[in-house]
């Protein structure tokens, strides 16, 4: 799945869980799916504020960050990490998400920047896809 | 634990078979033999269950040899329970009709309170939200974005009594849904009751309260485990002094399959979750049989039929075999496993969501079928948000078709002496056994815990799942196969907005400036004092209540003793 000018050092995600969601079983085989993909992953552990999780993500100097939430909490937590971004000036790193979000509000979080937001169903293999060649694109223009 | 060895043909289910019959068996077995299998969709996982169970394409009496009649299966209503725990079942007496609800502020959730028992529904349950069951009130900086979206937010006595105004609670059974915060919660509801007259003794219902399955899969605990189990079994001994009609614990394996387990895992890790708390209170120098009886449980009801009816009967065969000769428990209301079922969230598709309502009927019959006592229909669109009252109301009127119409209620057990539910039934004890002396090796459940080895077999067997749906070996309709490219979302999904969030903030402050400062103080001095020594916590909970403290100043009473528990992480 790795394209011909892959980057010698794997990308790096760091997977998140904010809030007071402990609904981790989706977090934890994305983690997973992604390592198996070769890539680097750092898994935050559970209730990590928007603040906790960008400082992790330009500490480790990851190339992305994927949020699960599943608790409803979806349209205050993914717009404060959107914020945080901005402020870190990091915004190059590329967020997405997940977890139980209807389809307006997904709509509404990428209309506020947030890159992607898989749904109950969504194959591994789309996410793997997607954050290796948006991640992938932020390294060759970070370098 | 319970040897098998093939028995003889006057006590065993499976009867040595004719030469006639073996010829046919033989018979069919070449055929079958020179069958392929199917190919094409889901094929892959023709030959096993959902949890990797190995499956044959026939059972027969060889299956059963093993199993005695009189030890294994016995008859309704008798030890060890295997065919149900009443010998006339839902004859007499059908399943709680009690679907979980709560959502937004009290005065809401009443309101759906006072629809679904004007609906018929039998019981309720309520389901808190993420600040009320980890302990912080609905202004904390923690509780940002999740006031009332999981459940309903209770931060002092003053919203328990809205959520249940108009509501008889000397009539009507209660479940909460609640572990951290349990013990805080019941002296809530008491205070709420004997505000209306209701005296303590009369009040039936069951807490939640399992804590150890938190640490395991649903991760809302607050203390770490020892000081939650101290609180537990605290509660467990005021109940069996004050409260004779409430279920103390409902150990829940719920949780746990939704966190990706094998229905073999969810059997054994809560059944052992069960046992500790029954080995923790008869540390405390209780007699087993002055609070087993009132021990309940919680299960999963997956998709899986066969399995899940195995599952069920299983649960009950172990349940009664360890409490009468482990525990030497000689009431035979403590050697029966009662439980309540919520069909399977996890097996419930967004995409198109009305499929769910399909898989719900077969999860709701499995628990019949498996001899459940009370049941939770999930409802369609649980998936995307919480649930419509329309979509509550079909789910609700699932289970009254599957109780009056389809007549599996007639017969007890009508799959018992089935060649495969029975093999399987056992296969799943086995499983079980084997798991609880893995466990031992750890010292007990609660040290298996602290080293995370039920997390990892749970993690381990999602990730393996996951894996066999991405490789097209199992088929989930709408979502690898069947699918509708073009399909959009029912545009009527409940939300929660953040109104609701501000106006429960502003309520609990409210709550703070109207009540008698001095008197809150020291309700939670003497709570702290408790929590340190030895003394039972329940009075001193209730005081605090009684004083208007608020849930999130209570627990962080508690937390000054007891520290808050963090995790270590794994994936």
């Amino acid at each position: 799945m790795t394209t011909t000018n892959a980057p010698a050092r794997p990308l790096r995600v760091i997977v998140a869980k904010a809030g007071l969601d402990g609904h981790d079983r989706g977090a934890k085989v994305i983690a997973r799916a992604l390592r198996d993909a070769g890539m680097e992953v750092i898994y935050t552990g559970l209730f990590q504020t928007p603040e906790q999780i960008v400082q992790t993500a330009i500490q480790e100097d990851a190339d992305g960050i994927g949020l699960s939430i599943l608790s409803g909490a979806h349209m205050t937590l993914f717009p404060l990490v959107v914020e945080q971004l901005k402020e870190q000036g990091a915004e190059d790193i590329v967020f997405f998400g997940g977890g139980t979000i209807p389809q307006d509000d997904a709509e509404e979080l990428k209309r506020l920047g947030v890159r992607e937001i898989f749904t109950p169903g969504a194959p591994l293999s789309e996410i793997i896809t997607f954050v290796e060649r948006e991640c992938g694109k932020r390294r060759e223009a970070v370098g | 634990m319970f040897g098998a060895k093939r028995i003889d043909r006057a006590s065993g289910l499976g009867p040595d078979v004719s030469p006639e019959y073996r010829e046919l068996v033989e018979r069919w077995e070449a055929k079958a033999d020179r069958t392929p299998p199917r190919a094409g969709k889901g094929s892959g996982a023709v030959d096993r269950t959902i949890s990797d169970v190995p499956l044959k394409a026939l059972y027969g009496p060889e299956d059963v040899a093993h199993i005695d009649l009189a030890r294994d299966l016995g008859v309704p209503g008798e030890y060890p329970y295997t065919r149900g725990i009443h010998p006339t079942m839902y004859r007499s007496r059908l399943w709680t009709m009690r679907q979980f609800a709560g959502f937004g502020n009290a005065k809401q959730t009443n309101e759906r309170y006072h629809f679904l028992l004007s609906q018929g529904q039998m019981g309720l349950s309520v389901a808190f939200d993420m600040p009320t069951l980890m302990g912080y009130d609905s202004d904390a900086p923690q509780a940002l974005g999740e006031v009332g979206k999981c459940g309903v937010a209770i931060d002092s006595v003053r919203d328990m009594e809205t959520l249940f105004d108009g509501i008889d609670l000397g009539a009507i059974t209660t479940s909460m849904t609640i572990k951290g915060p349990a013990a805080i919660a019941l002296a809530q509801y008491i205070v709420t009751a004997e505000n209306k007259g209701i005296p303590r003794g009369k009040l039936g219902g069951t807490l939640q309260a399992d804590i150890l399955k938190e640490y395991i899969a649903q991760k809302e605990w607050i203390f770490p485990p020892r000081p939650h189990v101290r609180v537990i079994v605290d509660m467990m001994e005021f109940c069996t002094r004050e409260m004779p009609r409430w279920n103390t614990i409902s150990v829940s394996g719920y949780h746990i399959r939704e966190a990706g387990s094998t229905a073999a895992q969810e059997l054994a890790f809560t059944l052992a979750d069960g046992f500790a708390y029954v080995e923790a209170a008869m540390a405390r120098g209780m007699d087993v049989d002055e609070f087993a009886p009132r021990l309940s449980f919680f299960f999963n009801s997956h998709i899986d039929f066969f399995e899940e009816i195995a599952k069920f009967r299983a649960a009950r065969r172990i349940y009664a075999r360890h409490m009468r000769e482990k525990y030497g428990a000689k009431d035979p209301r403590s050697w029966q496993l009662r439980f309540h079922t919520q069909t399977a969230g996890c097996s419930a598709t967004a995409q198109q969501p009305e499929n769910n309502i399909v898989r719900v009927a077969f999860e709701a019959m499995a628990a019949a079928l498996g001899g459940t006592q009370s049941l939770h229909t999930n409802s369609m669109d649980e998936v995307l948000a919480l649930p419509t009252e329309k979509s509550v109301e079909i789910a609700l009127r699932t289970q009254q078709v599957l109780a009056y119409e389809t007549n599996v209620t007639n017969v007890v057990d009508p799959l018992g002496g089935s060649y495969f539910v029975e093999a399987l039934t056992a296969e799943m004890e086995r499983q079980a056994e084997e798991y609880f002396a893995q466990i031992a090796e750890f010292g007990g459940m609660i040290e298996a815990v602290e080293a995370g080895f039920p997390q990892r077999e749970i993690a381990d067997a999602s990730y393996r799942y996951q894996r066999s749906i991405e490789a097209g070996e199992r088929v989930i309709v709408g979502v690898n196969a069947f699918e509708k490219p073009d399909e959009t979302q029912p545009p009527d999904l409940l939300k929660i907005g953040v109104e609701i969030e501000r106006g429960q903030a502003r309520a609990v402050q409210g709550v703070r400036e109207s009540r008698d400062a001095a008197a809150v103080e020291s309700s939670l001095a003497a709570l702290k004092r408790a929590c340190a020594g030895e003394a039972n916590v329940m009075p001193y909970l209730i005081d605090c209540v009684k004083a208007v403290a608020t849930e999130g100043e209570i627990v962080d009473a508690m937390v000054s003793v007891y520290g808050r528990y963090t995790e270590t992480t794994q994936f």
